[in-house]
């Protein structure tokens, strides 16, 4: 299948088979497709086996940070005596990123029983699905598919008949983009303001309610049931460049782009064929001016570097960017890269939590200078300053808010200057800036 | 070295402290102050601010000081170039919204923004856009919030939640639009609320109480013991054109952290008082001391005493007392105000005390008799010694058939029946010693002048006592304060020098002693 | 407007609305941690969480007005102020921007009568705001209205949307 567009025969369905199809977020439907079946084989199997397998087949955190997920799994130390926590970060709201969301409101029990397995490796008796809430279908869905999970004893008490208790809830954000890093994220579920921890200690030794945690990201757990029923080498084997980075990964693409959607890759997949054959190249009568490949965080890309990546963790870094969490934002001849990096700024400036100086004052201060080289006010000097700031910015708070608003301004700067450069000069007038033509 | 010992470097410096033990706590070891906002050591780490960035060797990033621990060999640079240039840029975001008004801040002069940027900041400034404004709010209480100066450093949030353990202040909003609130209905007007003031780096948090009365740079400072209660909270007494303009909360680990309560904070205003009783009189007639002690040596002769001393006396004071009440084969007796126990509950041991005094644990310890009827035995015929303003107390008509009132006090008798009145300093205008109620005794020090001829209150019972034949000859408080140590047993072995100014314990203190 | 600031506060958490927070409260092993939900709850009962709403939050989770205040402004779903019966979002972070979303700003403010970001109408029916990242950036423009997402909007749609809004 396929959602919004058919699935592109380039395309490796494996989260995303059954994307638009109904049928497949009921229970008896899922279980049709094959659902469940891996909890029940994991639930006999030894967590530590589970982690083994899940080690094995290269898995790497599909939220943005890369870390393989086994081993992260092999942190948490059964039988410690402490109540263990798994948090399932679906606060998806990196800009240009929307996978987590179609796996969640086509294929909620895929979710589910990816927690539960999950749950199971780390020893955790309760996961905490963290959606954020402006997510309400996805909540719906995963609510009315935990009620069949309940029903049919597939979680609880007695999991699978299995005398092990296994509880998955969710749990609604209320509109905050940083909740999406791992401990703002428990500092949130746990009803406090969503301000990012510092570490140490990590989740694994101190997390949600100061107690063992993994917290993973959608469509890293969703990918879990599929790895154990079709094993590790399965899973590993697909990848078409560096061996670090296996399996398929979803990548959303928007901005100025034919067919904009969620598209599913094995990883190591030519960037250059994606962007102009799987999702149609630009709209008639433009040319692509550049990519942001891993949701607004990661570093702008021209189009010469986009269409020589591999797509995967590694070939995103050798052409100067990040995979991050696969969102594909492009942007076509008619955008302004100033008017762009300012509208990222302005983001970061909305979303910062407060807490560290750098990002707090930094990402508002960005924001006002470019709003002013936009509007045809700014100066040489602006750009040195917002080059110093960024460095100020970079590596020197909690979290790294502070560091991706400074990114989406160092790379745009250093690749798009002239841009800037033009707007200073008055070569080019904020009104044109601000005329994305017939983009939409 | 000890196991649990961490040895590293810092600014060059070889340090030994704690495992554990943060990177900041290590550098005040070595004698190196690494520049801090949101870190205080009387409260939980934040880690905020981001002034603290130091260079560790070894470690790929710049370090919060504050937020990290020390290492076995760990080298640390503070002044480092990208130390240095780390903390430039904080200091210069931190000033992009700030008012720079320091010409009308109260803050100014002990502005901890004013002293890291004079030593690390920017010479200029780059903001060109318009800076953010929000009026000031009343939060109740003696606390006045000027939002625009606030760097958001959460001390005063931190402070309510974990040490006042009530969550009275919060962060209100995100990123450059937020501010520190608290609820409508709920004002600063808890027992130790004003400490936020002291806990705030910059002009954001205001006493009302002190609003625009003097410049930070005008206050001389001395070093002095709260009164208000058997605590013996450590306090500034900080002076302008000898007034007292406010006390502060001076750090005692063993007393009272860093913390004062609002009461005792507020209780400088009786010493600014201006009905003081300024010579002595002799029958209602002003007289000079010579002729004052002798009418008071005249009145006791043949006599007996009946002594009434104030629970807040010194303990010099105290021990004069209790050698004038044995050289007239009498008792001293004492009562102590009660108020309502305020615990600050976030530190061990530290409450404004039920009893309203400062000495309580002297008097108990001198052997006096505690009570609410401090004329109790009283016969027609004695000479009632009252010593530290208690004679108002007392009453006029209990006082009307006894044989003479010797009244030793601050304040000017409204009544008549002071036969003779000798006019001692306050507790600002003379030093000496308090022992708290957990037997620590501590030393204050004189801040201002006693007005016209009022002395010390140890000199003044010395003097009585050498008019009734007894020599007591101290010229110091230091030198009553020894020769209490060596006379009076629970004091044993402590010496006036060797109190400095965290003070020591008496001899079988509680168990509990602080 | 003033018999509606002095009208008597009805608390939220009796009957049902009880029942329904002592079940989340099982989930979490704190009572803080009943706290978001708890939020929705009062938000979908009352439209809004008023300063009364706060303190009764706060009264049922240990908590003190002013933590739940703290709490309530870092979340920007939470209306702090009464919002129009269609409060209406419309993402406006650089994906959709290329993609035009400030034309659809400005169609929203044009057809509700708002005229302003975060004004509500006239006849209280909307109010229309610029939200940040919808997560559904391959449907720009994507606008939540109260709860629902529509997708693909354009300018021209402005006015059948608005239109069939009950």
């Amino acid at each position: 299948m396929g959602y919004p567009h058919k699935s592109h025969p380039r395309e490796t369905a494996v989260l995303s088979k059954y994307f638009g199809d109904a049928e497949a977020r009921t229970l008896d439907g899922w279980k049709k497709r094959g659902g469940y079946r891996a909890l029940e084989q994991a639930l006999q199997m030894a967590p530590a086996d589970v982690v083994n397998v899940v080690k094995d087949s290269g898995l790497r955190g599909r939220g943005g940070a890369g870390f393989p997920t086994g081993v992260k799994w092999s942190f948490m130390k059964i039988g410690d005596g402490k109540p263990h926590y798994l948090c399932c970060n679906a606060d998806e709201s990196e800009p240009g990123t929307f996978k987590d969301r179609e796996i969640m409101r086509w294929t909620p029990h895929a979710l589910i029983e990816g927690c539960a397995v999950g749950a199971y490796a780390i020893g955790a008796e309760t996961a905490y699905i963290y959606v954020r809430g402006e997510f309400t279908e996805c909540i719906r869905r995963l609510n009315d598919a935990l009620k069949e999970a309940y029903a049919a004893n597939i979680l609880g008490a007695n999991a699978m008949g299995t005398g092990k208790r296994i509880d998955v809830y969710v749990h609604s954000g209320a509109g905050a983009y940083i909740c999406g890093e791992e401990t703002a994220l428990m500092n949130s579920l746990e009803g406090k303001r969503g301000n990012p921890r510092i570490k140490p200690p990590f989740p694994a030794v101190a997390g949600l309610f100061g107690m063992p945690t993994t917290i993973n990201n959608v469509e890293t757990l969703a990918a879990v049931p599929h790895i154990l029923i079709n094993g590790a080498e399965w899973y590993k084997a697909m990848s078409l460049s560096s061996p670090k980075s296996t399996g398929t990964k979803l990548f959303s693409v928007c901005g100025n782009v034919a067919r904009p959607g969620n598209y599913e890759i094995v990883m190591g997949f030519p960037f250059k064929d994606f962007l102009y054959d799987l999702c149609g190249g630009p709209l008639p009568g433009r040319k692509f001016k550049g990519v942001i490949p891993g949701g607004c965080s990661v570093p702008i890309q021209t189009m010469e570097e986009a269409e020589a990546t591999m797509m995967d963790y590694e070939g995103f870094v050798a052409q100067g960017t990040m995979l991050g969490s696969g969102g594909v934002i492009i942007f076509d001849d008619a955008q302004s890269i100033p008017r762009m990096t300012a509208r990222h700024a302005r983001f970061y400036a909305h979303e910062s939590c407060a807490q560290c100086t750098q990002c707090r004052e930094g990402t508002a201060w960005t924001t006002k200078i470019l709003d002013r080289i936009v509007a045809g006010q700014g100066t040489f000097e602006d750009l040195d300053t917002l080059l110093e700031m960024a460095e100020n910015m970079t590596g020197k708070t909690i979290c790294v808010l502070s560091d991706s608003c400074a990114t989406v301004v160092v790379s745009a700067l250093q690749k798009y200057r002239h841009e800037f450069e033009a707007l200073i000069t008055g070569k080019r007038s904020s009104s044109v800036a601000a005329t994305p033509g017939a983009a939409a | 070295m000890a196991e649990n010992t961490v040895n590293l470097t810092i600014e060059g410096r070889p340090v030994s402290v704690p495992a554990g033990t943060s990177i900041l706590e290590a550098a005040k070891t070595a004698g190196v102050l690494i520049p801090h906002y949101c870190y205080h050591s009387g409260l939980p780490v934040a880690g905020v601010c981001r002034m603290c960035l130091v260079e560790v060797e070894k470690m790929p990033k710049l370090a919060p000081a504050c937020a990290t621990t020390v290492g076995e060999g760990q080298v640390v640079h503070v002044y480092s170039e990208k130390a240095l240039e780390a903390r430039k840029g904080v200091l210069e975001f931190l000033l992009i919204n700030h008012p720079l008004d320091c010409p009308i801040c109260d803050q100014s002069g002990e502005c901890e923004l004013q002293d890291y940027t004079f030593a690390e900041g920017r010479a200029d400034s780059r903001y060109r856009e318009p800076k953010r404004f929000d009026p000031a709010e009343d939060f109740g209480g003696d606390v006045l919030y000027v939002k625009n100066r606030c760097i958001l450093c959460t001390r005063c949030v931190r402070f309510m939640d974990d040490v006042h353990e009530t969550t009275a202040l919060a962060v209100v909003e995100r990123g450059d639009r937020a501010f520190i609130g608290k609820a409508p209905d709920a004002d600063l007007t808890q027992p130790w609320a004003a400490n936020v003031v002291d806990l705030c780096p910059v002009g954001a948090l205001l006493s009302k109480d002190f609003l625009n009365k003097a410049r930070a740079w005008e206050l001389d400072r001395t070093a002095s013991v709260c009164t208000g209660c058997s605590q013996g909270c450590n306090i500034t007494v900080e002076m302008r054109d000898n007034a007292v303009m406010r006390f502060k909360p001076r750090a005692n680990e063993h007393v009272n952290k860093f913390f004062m309560c609002d009461a005792g904070r507020f209780s400088y205003r009786d010493l600014n008082r201006a009905d003081r009783l300024e010579h002595p009189l002799v029958a209602g007639m002003a007289a000079d001391w010579e002729t004052a002690l002798a009418a008071a040596a005249k009145a006791l002769q043949g006599r007996k005493a009946h002594v009434v001393a104030s629970p807040s006396l010194s303990n010099e004071a105290l021990y004069l007392l209790k050698k004038l009440a044995a050289k007239t084969g009498a008792t001293v007796r004492y009562h102590v105000a009660q108020g309502p126990e305020a615990p600050l509950p976030g530190v061990d041991d530290l409450a404004l005390r039920a009893d309203r005094a400062a000495n309580a644990t002297a008097c108990e310890l001198f052997g006096f008799t505690r009570t609410d009827d401090v004329l109790a035995g009283l016969n027609a015929g004695d000479v009632v010694i009252a010593a530290g303003d208690v004679l108002e107390g007392l009453g006029a008509d209990a006082l009307a058939k006894v044989g003479a009132v010797i009244a030793i006090g601050t304040l000017r008798p409204t009544t008549t029946v002071a036969t003779v009145a000798l006019p001692i300093a306050t507790v600002v205008e003379e030093e000496g010693t308090f022992t708290n109620l957990r037997g620590r005794v501590q030393r204050f020090l004189q801040a201002k002048q006693a007005p016209g001829l009022a002395r010390p209150s140890w000199y003044v019972l010395a003097d009585l006592l050498a008019s009734l034949g007894e020599k007591a000859g101290f010229h110091t408080a230091s030198e009553a304060f020894d020769a209490l140590a060596v006379g009076e047993a629970p004091f044993a072995g402590l010496s006036y020098g060797a109190l400095a100014l965290s003070g020591a314990v008496v001899q079988g203190a509680a168990a509990g002693a602080k | 407007m003033s018999a509606h600031t002095h009208a008597p506060y009805e608390p939220v958490f009796v009957g049902a609305r009880k029942q329904e927070l002592d079940d989340v409260l099982k989930r979490y092993p704190t009572k803080m941690a009943a706290l978001l939900p708890a939020l929705w709850i009062v938000q979908e009962a009352r439209g809004w969480i008023c300063e009364q709403a706060m303190t009764e939050v706060a009264a049922q989770l240990d908590l003190t007005a002013a933590y739940v205040k703290g709490v309530v402004s870092f979340y920007t779903m939470y209306h702090q102020h009464p919002v129009g019966k269609h409060f209406i979002q419309v993402c406006t972070t650089s994906p959709c921007l290329c993609a035009g979303a400030d034309k659809v700003v400005d169609a929203f403010l044009e057809h509700t009568g708002c005229k302003e970001l975060g004004v509500t109408s006239a006849d209280g029916k909307y109010t229309v705001i610029e939200v940040e990242c919808l997560g559904a950036c391959g449907f720009a423009t994507p606008v939540q209205i109260n709860l629902d997402y529509v997708e693909n909007v354009t300018a021209d749609k402005v006015p059948q949307i608005l239109a069939g809004l009950k």
